[in-house]
């Protein structure tokens, strides 16, 4: 268990790291779909270059449409890759590991899910077991991983969901006797009980009404505040972002175009891109006509050339078809990735799939 | 003033349970309101999940019957539109839109065939070219063109697109009334006002009059001329749009109000958890 | 075309044996029009002698060389087989996609009929059917009575396809855009059961070309037209196992069982890419 840092055994030792060491740090990854079968060949490059950092105690929203990438980047992050998708390079960096996730061993995998490492998703109320009461998910899911006895353990959970206004009646409750809602607030409690250092959340209110959506984005911002746990908070809706979020991250076709806090994301929108998606949110109060931006998202199997916004953007020119920018970090804690609004930024070029994977053999063989 | 759809009453029962224990379940439960059809406008219907939105969307579609209560199209009882021809009369004049555009498309089937269909049946389009012409001169209305869309199948669209060309089909038929179920919960962020500006647009330009059901208050404020709230199969409040969702009346609707999520207030993480449940709780 | 034949022929191995053994078998059929000997006589060489170089499957008691016979007897039971496999298909869709698009009270019409015909029991009726036709019994129409006794499971199988298909929102659509019932059942719907007819349209070459062996070996059909079936008849009625002729029985049954062993095969590896699933992620590929 070298691999683990201070925790051990024991659940939850009072005070986190206190270093200045970020959460997660994630470096140039890339994860592209590879397939070929049935006359068919395609590769999706679903996840193209990333680099991003999660503080300690933050909320990190990453925002994006449909089909940018941002769910293949969970997985990746979460490590849940299966083929067709591969990891073709990179590094991920939790604070509780001290080395690259990819180089952990399956053991170790196991101690660190649930325990430092949760996540809540999208179709989280179905995570609960349906044939058997809540209190068993509980049992399957967290009890392996606190050491405690079992009397012990179940005083913890309750004092858990007491903290988190949950009547502990959830746990001799069923799945469906449950609301949609209150199933999404249990999985959160699931996943948060053994009060891990980094939670994942994929749309985890996104198939909720509006007003049991405001309570459980309340009782997510409480679990982190009191647990002091880093999240990745993925969705596509703004609003969302904007009243849950620390730091913003809009993702793009598989890659980054802004990063910044998320105050100043809002009200100062820097990439033509987040300027169009917060110029075009509808508000009650707000008449307004509000302007459409042309064309669609692109596929990620055949992306534009260059910044692959280029096609729908109102300040293109000859250089973003021809290469795209590299995130730039233009003010203290803001990063964009933009020729027109930051003539400094770097080129990067894109790199075909034989060589980043012939490279990433070549380091594994030097790495060994 | 004559009336395009009346709803008179409408409750629609559903009988649930098995051998032992049957009971029932009102989906819609009294609703009632009218449309005009010389004042197209468009009638926004909110609620969440389980309000009986949908169901009531599928009884005026003459998809399902009421229990008790009728809906009337242009004066005539829809439950007295059995016939073939009367079917297909009603359906030229009031189309659906759907939820999700992949779901409504056939994914195996191209798109085209769909406008193709509606164009022959309801325009009155007799061979290729006038049925090419129809689809066209439709998808021209919502701002695609036939060539974008010929010969494609569902997943070689966007999302965006894809809505658009059903909204498309539904045009063909030069329709009186469309209703539209959720037409943008599915959309991009990027491509919703697209659609949304277009709905203004067909009511502003063609004249066509649209029922927009959605649970998205803040869409439904920028372009809906009156809403209908409604809540567990009833209607809580309704009225002027402006007026009805800047000053709700009703404590459900007021919590609706607060509940949504501003981007006004960015990084300030004012959510509390407590307050809302309590009002919850008083809403019954 | 040929793409996709050869990648399921390299990456699918079960395809790959179940199209080579149903090749043969193909083969081994259209074999036998190149018969040199006309096969309905008898005598034409001399009886029992062994596999050997001149007979490369020996010759059976009735004086035919076995090679030749079979593959005229395979002609026959495939072309019976897939005649019944055709037929019934064609009403278990029907009704399948009928009754489960229609619901009401056609649906509860139809699946008495079709519950009715699955209670019946197949072989004593086809015994009585074969007693009352007795002299007007031909193989077209057994292949009919086996046709009528062999589709309602798969009508059952295919109409819970076609209810769950007419809950989607597609098929509204295809209402509201004017597509006549038939249209929107054979266009629409009928894709998404077609890995349903695949499958049971080789289980039922199976069972046809099976009991027609059982109804042969007892002797009720035509005996003078070379099956597989007729081919064990003979050989039973010549006590082929006791008199040491072994090549006469084992060729017919060790050719059947192929056929069924190649036809399961291919069923189940097309059926994984006829899936509309299967085929939708393909499809997204193809951009």
């Amino acid at each position: 268990m070298a691999a683990l840092r201070g925790n051990g055994n024991s659940w939850r030792e009072a005070g986190g790291d206190g270093s200045a060491e970020p959460a997660l740090k994630v470096e140039g990854l890339r994860a592209y779909y590879l397939m070929a079968y049935y006359g068919v060949e395609r590769e999706v490059r679903a996840v193209d270059d990333i680099t991003l950092t999660v503080n300690k105690d933050e909320i990190y929203g990453l925002a994006g449409e449909s089909s940018c990438g941002k769910t293949t980047f969970i997985k990746t992050i979460a490590r849940a890759v299966r083929p067709p998708l591969e990891v073709l390079g990179g590094t991920i960096k939790y604070s509780f590991l001290d080395r690259n996730l990819y180089d952990v061993d399956e053991d170790t995998l196991a101690d660190i899910r649930w325990s430092h490492l949760s996540c809540v998703l999208q179709g989280s109320m179905n995570v609960l077991n349906p044939v058997r009461r809540v209190r068993k998910s509980f049992l399957d899911f967290a009890y392996p991983h606190m050491g405690l006895s079992k009397k012990d353990f179940f005083k913890a959970v309750n004092h858990h969901l007491d903290r988190l206004r949950l009547s502990p009646d959830v746990l001799s409750a069923y799945p469906h006797e449950l609301s949609g809602g209150m199933r999404q607030r249990v999985a959160i409690a699931l996943a948060t009980v053994c009060e891990p250092e980094f939670v994942i959340a994929d749309e985890p209110t996104t198939a909720l009404d509006v007003v049991v959506q405001r309570d459980v984005l309340a009782m997510i911002l409480e679990a982190q505040q009191q647990f002091g746990s880093s999240m990745i908070f993925v969705t596509h809706d703004l609003t969302v972002h904007a009243n849950i979020a620390n730091r913003l991250g809009i993702m793009y076709a598989g890659r980054l175009v802004e990063e910044g806090p998320t105050a100043e994301v809002f009200h100062e929108p820097l990439h033509p891109y987040t300027s169009h998606l917060i110029a075009s949110l509808p508000r009650i109060g707000d008449l307004k006509p509000k302007a459409a931006l042309p064309g669609a998202p692109p596929s990620l199997a055949d992306p534009p050339s260059g910044c692959r916004f280029h096609p729908r953007c109102s300040l293109a020119m000859d250089i973003c078809r021809e290469s795209h920018p590299a995130m730039t970090t233009v003010a203290p804690g803001r990063r964009i990735a933009c020729f027109a609004v930051d003539p400094t930024a770097k080129a990067a070029g894109d790199i075909p799939v034989a060589q980043i994977a012939s490279e990433a053999d070549a380091a594994a063989r030097l790495g060994q | 003033m004559s009336e395009l759809l009346v709803a008179d009453h409408v409750t629609r029962i559903f009988s649930m349970g098995g051998l032992f224990s049957r009971g029932t379940f009102r989906a819609v439960d009294d609703v009632s309101f009218s449309l005009d059809s010389d004042k197209p406008e468009i009638f926004a219907i909110i609620g969440e999940s389980g309000s009986g939105k949908t169901t009531l969307a599928r009884i005026i579609l003459n998809t399902l019957a009421p229990s008790q209560g009728a809906i009337r199209f242009r004066g005539k009882d829809l439950a007295a539109a059995r016939g073939h021809r009367e079917r297909l009369d009603f359906m030229r004049q009031v189309q659906p839109i759907f939820q999700n555009p992949f779901e409504a498309f056939n994914p195996l089937k191209r798109v085209d065939r769909y406008l193709y269909a509606s164009a022959a049946r309801f325009a009155g389009a007799r061979g290729q070219e006038e049925r090419d012409a129809k689809a066209n001169e439709a998808l021209q209305k919502v701002g695609l063109s036939l060539e974008e869309v010929k010969g494609r199948f569902p997943h070689e669209l966007s999302g965006g697109q894809l809505q658009r060309a059903a909204i498309a089909r539904a045009l063909v038929s030069s329709p009186a009334l469309i209703i539209a179920d959720e037409p943008v919960s599915m959309v991009d962020a990027s491509l919703r006002m697209s659609i949304v500006n277009l709905f203004k647009s067909l009511r502003d330009d063609l004249k066509v009059s649209i029922i927009y059901i959605t649970h998205d208050l803040a869409t439904a404020y920028y372009i809906s001329d009156r809403v209908m709230i409604m809540r567990r199969g009833k209607v809580v409040e309704a009225g002027d749009a402006h007026v009805v969702l800047a000053n709700p009346q009703h404590p459900y609707t007021k919590l609706l109000r607060d509940s949504v999520l501003s981007p006004d207030d960015a990084g300030t993480g004012r959510l509390t958890a407590e307050s809302r449940m309590a009002e919850e709780e008083a809403v019954g | 075309m040929l793409r996709i034949l050869r990648d399921l022929f390299r990456y699918n191995r079960e395809f790959a044996i179940g199209a080579t053994l149903v090749l043969m078998i193909v083969a081994l059929s259209v074999a036998s029009f190149f018969s040199p000997y006309p096969t309905l006589s008898t005598y034409v060489v001399p009886p029992d002698i062994p596999p050997s170089w001149a007979y490369p499957l020996g010759t059976n008691s009735r004086g035919q060389d076995v090679f030749w016979q079979l593959s005229a007897s395979m002609r026959n039971s495939l072309l019976f087989g897939i005649s019944v496999a055709f037929i019934s298909r064609i009403i278990s869709l029907v009704v399948g996609l009928t009754s489960g698009y229609l619901g009401g009270f056609a649906d509860r019409v139809l699946m008495s009929i079709n519950d009715t015909f699955v209670v019946m029991p197949l072989f004593p009726i086809l015994m009585l059917f074969f007693f009352l036709m007795h002299d007007n019994m031909s193989w077209p129409l057994l292949a009919l009575a086996m046709a009528a006794l062999g589709w309602p499971y798969d009508a059952r199988l295919i109409r819970s396809v076609a209810l769950s298909l007419r809950t989607r929102e597609f098929t509204t659509q295809s209402v509201f855009s004017g597509m006549s019932t038939p249209r929107i059942l054979i266009e629409e719907h009928l894709p998404y059961v077609l890995p349903i007819v695949f499958a049971t349209t080789m289980n039922n070459i199976n069972w046809s070309i099976g009991l027609e062996v059982t109804l042969s070996v007892i002797g009720i059909t035509n005996i003078e037209t070379p099956t597989i079936g007729t081919m064990i008849y003979w050989a039973n009625q010549h006590t082929a196992m006791v008199a040491g002729v072994w090549w006469w029985v084992l060729a017919p049954v060790a050719t059947v069982v192929m056929t069924f062993i190649g036809l399961f095969l291919l069923a189940v590896s097309m059926n994984e890419y006829i899936d509309p699933r299967s085929r939708l992620a393909r499809m997204e590929g193809s951009r």
